[in-house]
């Protein structure tokens, strides 16, 4: 097993430094520099200022060099600043990540508790009533369009019934848990209803296929109650493609999600790292794309080692 | 997805929403939360010019000069507007003995920053040498450059040198101090200092402020909160509490205002006219809403290299082809007035007598003759050696206003057969490198943002066209070469008397609407999205906004 670990952490460095110089390649390609955007805001701004500009943000050398100096500071944790918000790397990606944490980890532990049972129950009556119901809105979960979604929650919740916030984070002077808690509510929302869908489906998908096995027959047959065949002989086989897409799930988790976070005016990672690219805030983007692959690395990583535990036949050497 | 909110929320005005009205009705008169689009890269006021930070920092500080709601020139800071007349302002000759000019003003005695040290010279002189430090980042450097030597007479008057005798001489609305007590230390590495700077390193530090408010949180990419600053001297602020809310999404930002999470949306900073007009029609019961005609200057830029476009003949036709009253009537409901040349008609060097274009079809066509555009071809004029009258045109995709009005403009034109395609890109990649490298073929829509009498020499003057010599620099983008525009920008910018530059300025209007370097559209106006219990508010329309008069901003009830 340390060996296996030891294995996969070289091999996650390897992809790091890989994803970094493509990131940074493909950060560069795009047209236009931030000081395009500077002339854009200020017509009056002279070729020799934006000359300037250019060589104090070190944007006049080629992006090999760059690069280069970028990934020598990396080494000594010198992430650099932020352009565009004019402060260290960390301490943008600080704030944004803890409101990305609430806002995805509640709406992934949500989607899980809502999407898992759900599709366990939709299995276990397959084409009954409870199934077409289950799986009617499970797709429509998975079919509405999430900007969609939240306008219509928006309309509802803070328009009509004005009981949650339309958009935004709690202020200082008006806190109170519940004060910034509502906040999170709608988003959560609209994350959850779009996932759970596919929780659902996945897990439905998964159990039917096990509640055939021959093994589950056998049980039955031993007389093993309901229960205790389905949460102690097929959940655990069932969970296995289920956790695989979980896993995947779990690095797009933390690059945020774009729409959703826009039109909730939330200050996640999924709008910081748009705008980060949009601005050509290279230190941020490069940093905020990095996360987000070493958090999709560790989440395989941990889908792996559930899957030894799912299934003992799976062994790492 | 705006036209989709757009159906919801009509649905929401149909059902009127009780809980929203009652909160309109009733609301707090302690506190305002004003929503805008996008949040202010730095808080540092001479570094990255940006509209977010403006709007919120002028509730915070004042700068010595500024363009009132009149689009006069008044003092902020200062006690005196100086003046050759009034003798606080002296022309002189520099050492290298360029034509200059001595300015003194004196900042008010009662000026001090939050935590109660006085704003004084200083002040001044460090902001000085910060802003004109190469290596501070501060990016338009013109006026530090150009102010050479400053002389102290006391802890609150002082006299600045510049090099350069302009009619803008007493104009230093960009000077806005820095508070050499707090931010001295952060200069002592000046490559550094950009980074320490107290301004993004300790935003809500009292002493970086001395105007009405103060900044009391912020929450990036979220929110600022603003409270009253016990220093300010002026008449007292009513709120006692300010929230600039950001949100990005327009949709949602109409979404905030009729759930009453928001009270008013800002105009320099809120809805599309499109978006501001629908919202009237279903909500004007409930908010007043203001349209501010400005100086955001929408046109069409031509590349003077194009060999169609070379003609001007063939500008003249494709302008006189174009309805534009109507565009203006039927999409902007005339709220945006249609313009004759880059300069506002709100601009006190505007001329009427110019050579305009009303809509003319016959006109164009015969122009289009002329220029030898005879023939017409499946819907398509071409000229003797059978090359079509085929132009392309550009602008930022996702633009939903400037997309609808080149669909009009390509079926107006079309009427007289000429085939233009569009062509649009993100805004990214048009203003990153199509627009800055003169990669347009034809056409290319977009706005300028000016300022009262501003001279438009980085985008007319043939030494600020951007090629690969000069690495692209200036914003001359059609490469429009004329030696008497480059004359009269000289002329305009040294002539001190004001009769005389308002006859350079009519010269200067009427060759750029005979020459048509661009097609002029219409001047953009700021929709402002008001509660009806807000009073005070006077949208500028210019570049200084309107939270720079914040302490006359009051609830109804107290009038």
């Amino acid at each position: 097993m340390t060996r296996f670990l030891l294995a996969r952490l070289v091999q996650s460095v390897a992809v790091l430094v890989v994803m970094s110089f493509v990131i940074y390649g493909l950060i560069g390609l795009m047209p236009g520099d931030p000081i395009d955007l500077m002339i854009n805001a200020d017509p009056k701004m002279t070729s020799e200022d934006a000359t300037r500009l250019r060589a104090l943000y070190g944007l006049d050398k080629p992006i090999i060099e760059r690069y280069g100096n970028w990934l020598k500071a990396a080494l000594t944790a010198d992430l650099g600043y932020s352009r565009l918000h004019a402060k260290p790397v960390l301490e943008v990606l600080g704030p944004a990540l803890g409101n990305t944490i609430v806002l995805l980890g509640l709406s992934f532990l949500l989607s899980l508790a809502i999407g898992l049972p759900a599709g366990i129950a939709a299995a276990l009556r397959p084409y009954s009533r409870s199934d077409y119901a289950i799986n009617f809105l499970a797709f429509a979960g998975i079919s509405v369009p999430a900007f969609w979604l939240a306008l219509l929650l928006i309309i509802v919740f803070a328009v009509f019934l004005g009981i949650l916030p339309a958009s935004g984070t709690g202020t200082i002077g008006a806190a109170g848990f519940w004060e910034s808690a509502k906040y999170v509510v709608l988003p959560v929302a609209n994350l959850t209803i779009a996932s759970a869908g596919g929780h659902t489906r996945y897990m439905r998908a998964a159990m039917i296929e096990t509640l055939r096995q021959d093994y589950i027959r056998t049980a039955r047959a031993k007389g093993a109650s309901q229960t205790r065949v389905v949460f102690r002989h097929a959940l655990r086989n069932a969970m296995i493609p289920v956790v695989t897409v979980v896993a995947l799930n779990f690095g797009y988790l933390f690059s945020g999600a774009l729409i959703t976070e826009t039109i909730f005016a939330y200050p996640g990672m999924g709008k910081l790292i748009f705008d980060a690219i949009m601005g050509n805030d290279f230190n941020l983007a490069l940093v905020a794309l990095l996360f987000a692959t070493v958090l999709t690395l560790a989440g395989n990583l941990l889908a792996d080692l559930t899957y030894a535990w799912l299934d003992p036949r799976i062994s790492y050497q | 997805m705006t036209r989709l909110f757009a159906v919801f929320v009509l649905c929401a005005g149909f059902l009127a929403p009780p809980l929203a009205t009652a909160e309109a009705k009733d609301p707090p008169r302690d506190q305002l939360v004003i929503g805008i689009t996008q949040f202010p890269s730095t808080f540092h006021p001479n570094i990255d010019a940006m509209l977010a930070k403006s709007y919120i920092l002028a509730m915070t500080r004042r700068p010595f000069t500024a363009y009132d709601q009149n689009w006069r020139l008044v003092c902020m800071l200062c006690v005196d507007l100086p003046t050759i007349e009034n003798g606080l302002a002296v022309p002189e000759r520099t050492p290298k003995g360029k034509r200059g000019i001595a300015v003194t003003y004196t900042i008010r005695k009662e000026a001090l920053w939050g935590d109660e040290t006085p704003v004084s010279t200083r002040d001044v002189v460090f902001t000085w040498k910060a802003g004109r430090h190469p290596m501070s980042g501060v990016g338009n450097v013109e006026f530090y450059r150009s102010l050479y030597k400053i002389d102290v007479k006391d802890e609150k008057t002082f006299t600045l040198h510049f090099d350069k005798l302009t009619f803008e001489y007493n104009a230093i609305n960009g000077f806005q101090l820095i508070p050499a007590h707090l931010d001295a230390p952060s200069f002592a590495d000046p490559a550094e200092y950009k980074h320490r700077t107290a301004f993004d390193a300790d935003t809500t530090n009292k002493g970086l402020y001395f105007g009405p408010y103060r900044i009391a949180e912020v929450a990036t990419g979220s929110h600022v909160v603003l409270v009253p600053n016990a220093t300010w001297w002026g008449s007292k602020p009513r709120f006692k509490r300010i929230v600039v809310r950001v949100v990005p999404n327009t949709a949602a930002l109409e979404a905030n205002v009729l759930s009453g999470a928001i009270d008013m949306i800002a105009g320099e900073l809120g809805l599309t006219i499109d978006q501001a007009l629908a919202f009237e029609k279903r909500h004007g019961d409930r908010f007043n809403l203001v349209y501010k005609p400005g100086l955001i200057y929408e046109h069409i830029d031509l590349n003077q290299d194009n060999p169609i476009l070379k003609d001007k003949r063939v500008r003249k036709a494709l302008i006189y082809a174009l309805d534009r009253r109507a565009i203006s009537e039927k999409l902007f409901d005339g709220r945006q007035p249609v313009a004759n040349t880059n300069v506002s008609p709100l601009d006190w060097v505007h001329t009427d007598d110019i050579q305009r274009y009303e809509y003319d079809p016959k006109k164009a066509l015969k122009l289009l003759r002329e220029a030898g555009w005879t023939t017409l071809r499946k819907g398509v004029r071409s000229n003797k050696n059978g090359e079509k009258l085929s132009l392309e045109i550009m602008t930022t995709a996702g633009n939903r206003i400037r997309e609808l009005v080149e669909q009009v403009l390509q079926s107006q034109w079309k009427q007289l057969g000429i085939d233009v395609r569009i062509r649009n890109q993100p805004a990214r990649v048009f203003f990153g490198q199509t627009v800055t490298e003169r990669k347009f073929s034809a056409m290319a829509m977009f706005a300028w943002i000016s300022a009262p009498e501003s001279v438009p020499r980085t985008t007319l003057h043939s030494a600020h066209i951007p090629h690969p010599g000069n690495n692209f620099a200036g914003q001359n983008y059609a490469g429009f070469v004329n030696s008497e525009v480059d004359e009269l920008i000289e002329l305009i910018e040294v002539e001190l008397n004001r009769e005389k530059r308002a006859g350079l300025w009519h010269r200067l209007q009427e060759i750029y609407a005979d020459e048509l370097p661009a097609l002029p559209l219409y001047f953009r106006a700021e929709p402002y999205v008001l509660p009806k219990w807000l009073k005070g508010i006077e949208p500028t329309g210019h570049q200084d906004p309107s939270t720079l008069w914040i302490e006359n901003w009051y609830a109804k009830s107290e009038d």
